[in-house]
């Protein structure tokens, strides 16, 4: 058949693969992002895993899925709903077919679709297609793992080798079906294999095989055409959160000059900064991979009080062993970033489902009054900025810094136009010049009021500091009850004068009207596109103001409170950003939407949240 | 006596004793035994060949944890039990400190049990002094790891029913490389004990048994106290013969697979069957066995008791870095933020 009459052009489309969490879906899902990104289009993607390593075999538990959005406009999500699902297995097909556009295209493995995997699954009759109510989708039963044997019969392989590359089967079809060329993806192989040919030979093999079964069975109707993306000239590269981030930090240890010191102690979902760090060896950078949390974070203090730029990196239950040492760094006035890759809590909670429960948590979660600076990132790739920025505040200002990202951002990604270094500013941390005469450990700059960093090994300059309270310029412990509050209060002060350098908070869409979404962090992507959305559709007269700057809050921020009647502030919480803002301002009436689940928002419920609340104002 | 036959007769490098004193009025306790180790470490920094600024003392919680803020060095009083990795971090950032950890047995083997040992693993060169009184004395008289099996404390007023911990038991267990032992009134053995440690490469740790005087006096009475202590102490020292006692007339022998305590002239044991103490030696065995040894059995050993050269964690570290660095492709930020995979949009 001619394949070119069926060609549907698409502004932008949603894939979703899902298979057992062995089955290798989250490097299918990377390859074709990759893919896509190469040929121009704007992408967004959202990886969605257990955090079992092997969850038992073939079970709803054990399904592993990588969802990529992407589109020749501006993408800002990984999309609510795919136009196509890869499914590998019947657990696969039961756990992701609610997520499928109706109308959409669903690939099966009809070879594991047995009684047995069936049952696995959780179906009860050997129709998964009736009995999920399935019949409206274009279900496409491919013979995946039958194929793959096939194509690999000749070639020597052991069974397990020859089963782990069904999944470039399954990629080979979605390639076929939105025209994507094979070329990147075979170059990965042979990069990845250099050493192994025979598994470079079989995976190029497999992933053509599934590439002209599609072009032959014809049963891939309509396919989809995606013009490259409208987007800004520049170099492009694809990042995600966690990688961006390290290199923020890398970003920040040049531009002040100091040597870069992560102490950190793995968790998900924050560890590929420690182990992208860790890669960076090259760049001078010192990762200290401590026996546990609170030793990760007194390891960084300890090297920030010998003058290196010091990192700790965690998620919300690695936060809380950090918080004794996070006030011995407020006390001691030392730079030190803590980045907090958030998850589902408490406790243990959700380790690799996104959330935004630790808010709380890093504005106060420790003993007594211990103001530090709060910063969120709301993209994959604007992470980089953000470290770098929480990197600049904290050894400008002397003062811990915690930057929040979560889960979704960290292993989410995004293409990014790549910046010039020489765009971004130098830092200036407030080290004593040599042969200082008249210096006092705590005496501070009039500005910012940052004390001067006086590095250990300096000569002149041998001074004590710690957790008792001290005096306020000589530093030596004081417990004088007066010194003590002028104390509390320098140090709080400390934190909020860092407002200067904050820029102003941007509304996005309307300036002023009836109602402005509020969010912070990850939920940005979702958020405008519900606003954009709104707009185009309903014509509403809507804004969105998304905070990176938490404490201190933007100095505008009441401003821009004022110009809306309603304030609605969504979050992966049950209303701390809100609770926070109601403290800091309190004249506004605040509504608020939530959602804890341990998935990112998606753009339809927040439409529809907002036209209810709109029509109310419109017609109530 | 035999633990003064050595004494510091190196020149003073450095700045005095008395330019190693902070402005800061010392308040421990009259009669504490942590004044006597002080006395002894600001007597061994000048001979250190050190700079003062190039000194880090750093601590946890506790009274011995004051120490940083009397001294005229950097300081860093941590929070509890953590002073070792706040140390480790400080070394590893800048290897050319001297980083010394002055602890407690409550601060170093209780909350900080996990740091120490993982340090003494690793081989960060810190020195690591513990103060060990057997006691937690800041918080009022409760038991310590260290504490004697049966001690009756304020939080066991029936006993203690729980096995404590020997320092050099549990640090030569971690792959400790230096641990020496000694008494907090033995200025000259600390002394020499101090300089020895900050010559070795690698985490040294020195444990001294301390007296408390308000909440556990006379702990270590039994081996300390000036009528016997030459009877029940024996100072080993690195290439000499394992000879003790007030008339020098004792001495240690390896017999089959344990040391035995025998008198020189009966049953026919002569100098020259005694062990000669090699500090050196990478198996651990005899260290093990000489750190163990107690009263009543045996005397307790002092002085250096293992030091083996090893490579530090910090230098290995830099010559990785190094290493990597000459094999890099990146000559700046920009380089790697165009790594790898990029594209052009027009």
């Amino acid at each position: 058949m001619d394949k070119k009459q069926d060609v549907i052009e698409r502004e932008e489309v949603v894939v979703r693969f899902a298979g057992d969490s062995g089955d290798g879906m989250q490097l299918t899902g990377t390859l074709f992002s990759d893919t896509s990104a190469f040929l121009g289009n704007d992408l967004s993607t959202f990886p969605d895993y257990p955090s079992e390593i092997r969850a038992p075999q073939g079970t709803i538990g054990g399904v592993s899925g990588f969802q990529v959005h992407f589109g020749h406009r501006q993408v800002n999500t990984p999309g609510d709903y795919a136009d196509v699902l890869v499914a590998m297995n019947p657990a696969a097909l039961k756990a992701n077919a609610k997520w499928v556009k109706s109308g959409g295209t669903i690939i099966l493995d009809e070879d594991s679709f047995t009684p047995r995997g069936l049952k696995k699954a959780g179906y009860e009759t050997n129709d998964p297609i009736k009995e999920d109510h399935l019949e409206e989708f274009n279900i496409i039963k491919a013979p995946i793992t039958t194929l793959t044997k096939e194509a690999l019969k000749n070639l020597d392989l052991d069974q397990k080798s020859i089963l782990r590359s069904k999944n470039m089967f399954a990629l080979g079809m979605v390639y076929w079906l939105f025209e994507r060329p094979l070329k990147y993806t075979e170059q990965f192989f042979e990069r990845k294999f250099e050493n192994q040919p025979k598994i470079i030979e079989a995976n190029k093999r497999v992933l053509e095989a599934g590439y002209h079964y599609a072009e032959t069975v014809e049963l891939l109707t309509p396919t989809y055409k995606i013009s490259p993306a409208e987007i800004e000239k520049g170099t492009y590269r694809n990042i995600d959160g966690n990688k961006a981030t390290a290199w923020g930090l890398i970003a920040a240890s040049e531009k002040s000059d100091l040597e870069l010191f992560c102490g950190s102690y793995p968790i998900t979902p924050a560890s590929e900064i420690l182990h992208e760090l860790a890669l960076r060896r090259d760049f001078g950078v010192k990762t200290f991979q401590a026996e546990d949390e609170i030793a990760g974070i007194c390891t960084a203090l300890g090297a920030s009080f010998a003058g290196s730029l010091a990192v700790t990196t965690t998620s919300g239950p690695g936060l809380a062993l950090k918080s004794e040492a996070i006030g011995l760094a407020i006390m001691t006035e030392l730079p030190i970033i803590i980045v907090d890759v958030q998850r589902g809590g408490p406790s243990t909670g959700l380790p690799t489902k996104p959330e935004q429960s630790d808010l709380t948590q890093a504005l106060y979660g420790r003993n007594g009054e211990s103001p530090l600076v709060v910063l969120a990132a709301t993209t994959p790739s604007n992470c980089f900025h953000y470290a770098f920025t929480a990197a600049k505040i904290a050894l400008e200002h002397m003062v811990p810094v915690i930057l929040l990202t979560d889960g979704f951002l960290a292993n989410g990604s995004e293409p990014w136009k790549i910046p010039q270094m020489s765009d971004y500013p130098n830092i200036k941390p407030p080290i004593v010049p040599r042969g200082e005469k008249e210096w006092m450990p705590y005496a501070r700059d009039p500005e910012k009021l940052a004390r001067t960093w006086a590095i250990a090994g300096t000569p002149g300059y041998e001074h004590r500091i710690g957790g008792l309270e001290k005096d306020e310029l000589t530093g030596s412990v004081s417990h004088d009850p007066q010194n003590h509050e002028k104390m509390v209060y320098l140090r709080e002060e400390k934190v909020n004068r860092v407002v200067r350098d904050v820029p102003n908070q941007q509304v996005e869409g309307s300036q002023e009207g009836d109602l402005l979404l509020v969010g912070w962090g990850g939920t940005y992507g979702h958020l405008k596109t519900a606003l954009d959305e709104l707009r185009k559709e309903e014509a509403l007269k809507i804004g969105l103001a998304q905070f990176n700057y938490i404490k201190p809050l933007p100095a505008n921020t009441g401003d821009i409170f004022n110009r809306f009647d309603k304030i609605l502030v969504c979050e992966l919480n049950r209303g701390q950003f809100m609770d926070y803002l109601r403290m800091n301002h309190p004249k506004f009436n605040y509504l608020k939407y939530n959602k804890i689940q341990g998935q990112p928002f998606t753009t339809i419920e927040i439409k529809e949240h907002v036209k209810k609340l709109v029509e109310v104002n419109h017609y109530g | 006596m035999a633990e003064n036959t050595k004494y510091i007769d190196t020149k003073e490098t450095s700045p005095s004793p008395k330019d190693f004193k902070s402005d800061q009025e010392v308040r421990w306790c009259p009669g504490c035994g942590n004044h006597a180790i002080m006395n002894a470490i600001q007597k061994a920094l000048p001979h250190m060949g050190i700079p003062r600024e190039k000194f880090a003392f750093i601590s946890g919680i506790g009274c011995s944890s004051r120490f940083p803020y009397y001294m005229n060095t950097y300081g860093f009083h941590g929070i509890h039990g953590r002073a070792t990795a706040i140390a480790s971090g400080t070394k590893t950032a800048n290897p050319d400190l001297s980083v010394w950890q002055i602890t407690g047995d409550g601060d170093s083997m209780a909350i900080g049990g996990n740091h120490l040992i993982h340090a003494v693993r690793r081989n960060v060169d810190i020195n690591i002094v513990i103060f060990n009184n057997e006691i937690y004395g800041l918080t009022k008289g409760q038991y310590s790891p260290t504490s004697k099996l049966g001690a009756k404390t304020k939080s066991s007023p029936y006993g203690t029913i729980e096995n404590p911990f020997h320092p050099g038991e549990l640090i030569i267990g971690a792959q400790g490389r230096f641990f020496a032992r000694s008494v907090d009134t033995n200025m000259n053995l600390n002394q020499e004990i101090f300089l020895e440690a900050e010559k070795h490469k690698g985490t040294s740790v020195v444990e001294i048994a301390q007296n408390c005087v308000i909440y556990n006096d006379k702990t270590h009475a039994e081996i300390t106290n000036k009528k016997y202590k030459e009877d029940r102490q024996i100072v080993l020292r690195h290439g000499e013969p394992m000879i003790f006692g007030k008339n020098r007339d004792k001495g240690i022998v390896l017999e089959g697979l344990k040391l035995k305590v025998v008198e020189l002239g009966k049953d026919g044991y002569t100098e020259d069957d005694l062990l000669v103490h090699d500090a050196t030696l990478k198996d651990p065995g005899i260290h093990l066995m000489l750190a163990n040894m107690q009263y009543p059995n045996y005397p307790v050993a002092v002085g250096v008791i293992r030091a083996v050269k090893d490579e530090t964690y910090e230098r290995k570290l830099e010559n990785q870095i190094r290493q990597v660095k000459e094999q890099s492709e990146f000559g700046c930020v920009d380089d790697l933020l165009h790594s790898g995979n990029t594209w052009e949009v027009k």
